[in-house]
């Protein structure tokens, strides 16, 4: 079914409501008001801001949150300046919402939903997402869920302290955990968060297939918008069995229900199955949109194609296809049937092919390339190297041979962790550095970008690998104090301890420089023009920032998304719009 | 250079897979599907570890008197694929159709309503047993749908009958009818048999 541009670009919302843009006709002809242009917009890009502002903020909490208990870790019992004495119950509220933020409030709203809304509608050459409303109240739902969550932490009780990944009958019973009130409210965030992700995740898939660029095939999609579409679907496929277990868990807390409770013929595995269905493809949900968004970037400072887009492209399919069949390597120590321990073990250790493979694309993509490294390409280039490290480290967990010393142990924790600070930070600073021109129409000051680059990925390293010794070490995941574990206090690891924590305040006081080099430079950095870059892809073909509308007139597509250094051609970079 | 690139010698035509509030509504059913699979996977895995089931000392389900009812909603699946049918040769034929499907979903709904109160009096409640429990769950949150979908019918229903209502629209709706009929006879094998 085809329909003339013009037409389609008024006939967003096919359910009939009278669509905003024609109540107000033409677009940027007109001011808003305070209100409407910053609460109560329905422009995407408005709804990217405020979703990585709230990303931002909740991310600041929740790294605070990890301030608090680290100290906690390497001086047990000692005043935490800013916070007070951590107790045991503090403790545990401290690193499950740390968790769940980092997750939930921070990887998903910043890398999915705020890049998502920003580039696909320009990426893809279209005016806004296909239902602009049910993306307005998307970002509503979201801000409620972060309200539920921070309110948790002040009913009585307080906040839900039963770790991110929730296990019954800790997170069922309130005698056990103690929060009858902030358990339950931490599983109503999650939802209304997912709520937020699912309509978020209709509008993206839904504008990709119908609001492309004419002219723009399959294979003309910037990876960036592939990757955040798969992910989208994947998280849309996975999440409906874990919303499942989610009723089931608040009627167990508050109705009297015993699905989770053995001696009631309940069965508490039966959790931890529902939850990692979901929760392993969750991990490839943020990381194929960090991975698009490092496709991105290398090329346009290697000055070179993206090697194998379409591998690359098969491979995220792939990928998100495997990472269905794998959740079980997260039971291996819960009691699971030791045969199928070997077939999770067989497709986890398989699932790590693909991802490596990617690596080798980017390095490959890098080879021979003239490369400049700018502020986001040292993110993109950290991403990579900190990144393999995590990939490299799940192998030893997913077979569950070594799994079984492994588990719960700060080596998992310190493999995840590089896993997902690449993913929600450096990935995070990559996208923010690359697009801030655009988003904000100056240019961020590269001197200060780089020390915070550093300033940041060096004490990262810091924070983690001496974990993955402790963890060696013999040091349990969630203890409040080791102290108490005179097997394990002892002075190697005590050192170690510390080290990471104050690693920690050197990679905390780093961001303060961000903070300044963002605010500073959005409202005094120099103009960026339209294309500081030199890129190709279609959101820097049009004025920075973009207007109500995104472009002037809206552009075709002639051409893939990566053609750098074309033989021939007096540029190296070749616009998908330019006509010849 | 990059500055001039607003201008075209000419426009491409834009290419639509399908309209979209049905592809958005086909996204929406596929997540559905995936929440009743954890359901069912939940409650047979809970069930497989049951001697008896119902467990003793609770009611059975009245399998037999919800097969009628569950002739009455697959009847109303198959009048919403009769107004789409009709839809074809002129969208004011569809309006009678459509309030044949509306009626017999209202009369599934409430159907049901009454078996839930026998065996509430029955001593089947959400906390005598886990039966209870799922079953309150799982039918519960079909009826849910249900009555959501109906409600969306009586929406569209009522707009035909006025200024008139979008192809599109129509057909997302009735998708999601479509789905919330197709899934109940899968519901009501796994959890009344
Ligand atoms: C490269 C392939 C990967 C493999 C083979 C792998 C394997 C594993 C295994 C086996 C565990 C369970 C360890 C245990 O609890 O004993 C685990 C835990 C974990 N992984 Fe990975 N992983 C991989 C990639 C990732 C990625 C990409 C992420 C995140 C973006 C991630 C995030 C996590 C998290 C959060 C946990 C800990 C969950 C908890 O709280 O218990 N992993 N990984
Ligand atoms: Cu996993």
């Amino acid at each position: 079914m085809s329909q003339p541009a013009e037409e389609h670009a008024h006939a967003h919302d096919d359910h009939g409501h009278d669509h905003d843009h024609g109540d107000t006709g033409a677009h940027g002809h007109h001011e808003d008001g305070f209100i409407k242009k910053y609460l109560w917009s329905v422009d995407h890009k408005m709804i990217a801001k405020q979703y990585l502002f709230t990303g931002m903020a909740m991310g600041l909490i929740g790294g605070f949150f990890s301030y608090a208990f680290r100290m906690q870790m390497a001086y047990p019992g000692h005043n935490v300046p800013g916070f007070g004495v951590v107790s045991p119950n503090e403790y545990n509220q401290l690193i499950t919402n740390h968790g769940t933020i980092m997750i939930f409030w921070l990887a998903m709203p910043v890398l999915i939903a705020a890049f998502g809304n920003f580039l696909i509608p320009l990426m893809l050459g279209c005016d806004d997402m296909v239902f602009p409303r049910i993306n307005r109240l998307s970002y509503q739902i979201f801000l409620l869920s972060a309200i539920v969550l921070i309110a948790s932490w002040f009913v009585p009780g307080g906040g839900f302290g039963g770790a991110w990944t929730a296990y019954p009958p800790l997170s069922a019973k309130s005698q056990y955990n103690l929060t009858p009130l902030g358990s339950t409210m931490w599983v109503i965030a999650v939802a209304l968060e997912f709520v937020a992700f699912l309509l978020g995740g209709i509008n993206f898939v839904t504008t990709a297939m119908n609001s492309r660029a004419p002219g723009m095939k399959m294979f003309d999609i910037p990876m960036v918008v592939w990757m955040i579409v798969i992910a989208s679907i994947l998280f849309m496929a996975s999440v409906g069995p874990l919303v499942a277990g989610a009723v089931m868990l608040v009627f167990d807390q508050q109705l009297g229900t015993g699905f989770f409770d053995p001696v009631r013929g309940g069965d508490p595995i039966l959790w931890q199955h529902l939850f990692w269905f979901f929760g392993h493809p969750e991990v490839y949900v943020v990381l194929l949109p960090a991975v698009g968004i490092v496709a991105e970037i290398i090329t346009v400072f290697s000055r070179k194609k993206l090697f194998a887009y379409k591998t690359v492209l098969y491979t995220a399919f792939g990928t998100a296809v495997l990472s269905f069949f794998v959740w079980a390597h997260h039971q291996f120590i819960a009691g699971i049937d030791p045969r199928m321990a070997n077939v999770f073990t067989a497709t986890t250790v398989l699932i790590s092919i693909p991802i490596a493979e990617m690596m080798f694309v980017y390095v490959a993509t890098l080879y021979g390339g003239s490369i400049t490294l700018t502020t986001p390409m040292l993110w993109a280039l950290g991403f990579i190297g900190e990144f393999i490290i995590g990939g490299v480290t799940g192998i030893f967990l997913g077979s569950s041979g070594s799994d079984i010393y492994f588990h719960d142990t700060y080596f998992v924790l310190a493999h995840f962790h590089y896993t997902f600070v690449p993913i929600a930070v450096i990935a995070v600073f990559a996208a923010t550095t690359y697009w801030f021109p655009k988003m904000f129409g100056t240019m961020m000051n590269e001197t200060l970008g780089k020390i915070h680059f550093w300033g940041t990925v060096i004490p990262f390293n810091g924070i983690f690998i001496p974990l993955f010794i402790t963890g060696m070490g013999g040091d349990h995941r969630r203890i409040y104090n080791y102290a108490n574990f005179p097997e394990q206090w002892t002075p190697h690891l005590i050192q170690m301890r510390e080290f990471a924590t104050v690693s920690l305040l050197v990679l905390i006081a780093f961001q303060g420089i961000f903070f300044i080099n963002f605010f500073y430079s959005m409202f005094k950095g120099k103009p960026a023009g339209n294309n500081p870059w030199n890129a190709n892809t279609l959101e820097w073909q049009t004025v920075s920032p973009p207007p109500h509308g995104n472009f002037a007139e809206l552009p075709n597509c002639y051409r893939g998304p990566y053609e750098y250094s074309v033989p021939g051609r007096e540029e190296d970079f070749w616009p998908q719009n330019e006509v010849g | 250079m990059s500055e001039n690139i607003l201008t075209f010698p000419r426009r491409l035509p834009r290419q639509q897979v399908a309209p979209n509030a049905v592809i958005g509504v086909l996204i929406f059913i596929a997540t559905e599907i995936m929440m009743f699979a954890g359901f069912v996977s939940a409650f047979t895995i809970t069930r497989a570890a049951y001697n008896t089931w119902p467990p003793i000392g609770q009611p059975r389900l009245p399998a037999g008197a919800t097969l009628i009812n569950t002739s009455a909603l697959i009847a109303s699946g198959i009048m919403m694929h009769f107004a789409a049918r009709a839809w074809q040769r002129d969208p004011a034929l569809a309006r009678r159709p459509t309030l044949i499907a509306l009626v017999l979903g209202l009369f599934f709904v409430c159907f049901q309503g009454a078996e839930w109160v026998r065996l509430i009096h029955e001593g089947l409640t959400l906390t005598s047993s886990n039966h209870g429990a799922f079953f309150y769950l799982i039918i519960g949150m079909h009826g849910l749908h249900a009555s959501a979908a109906i409600l969306a019918l009586g929406i569209v229903y009522l707009k035909m009958a006025g200024r008139g209502v979008s192809e599109p629209a129509f057909r997302a709706t009735r998708f999601f009818w479509y789905f919330v009929v197709a899934v109940w006879p899968v519901l009501y094998l796994r959890v009344y048999l």
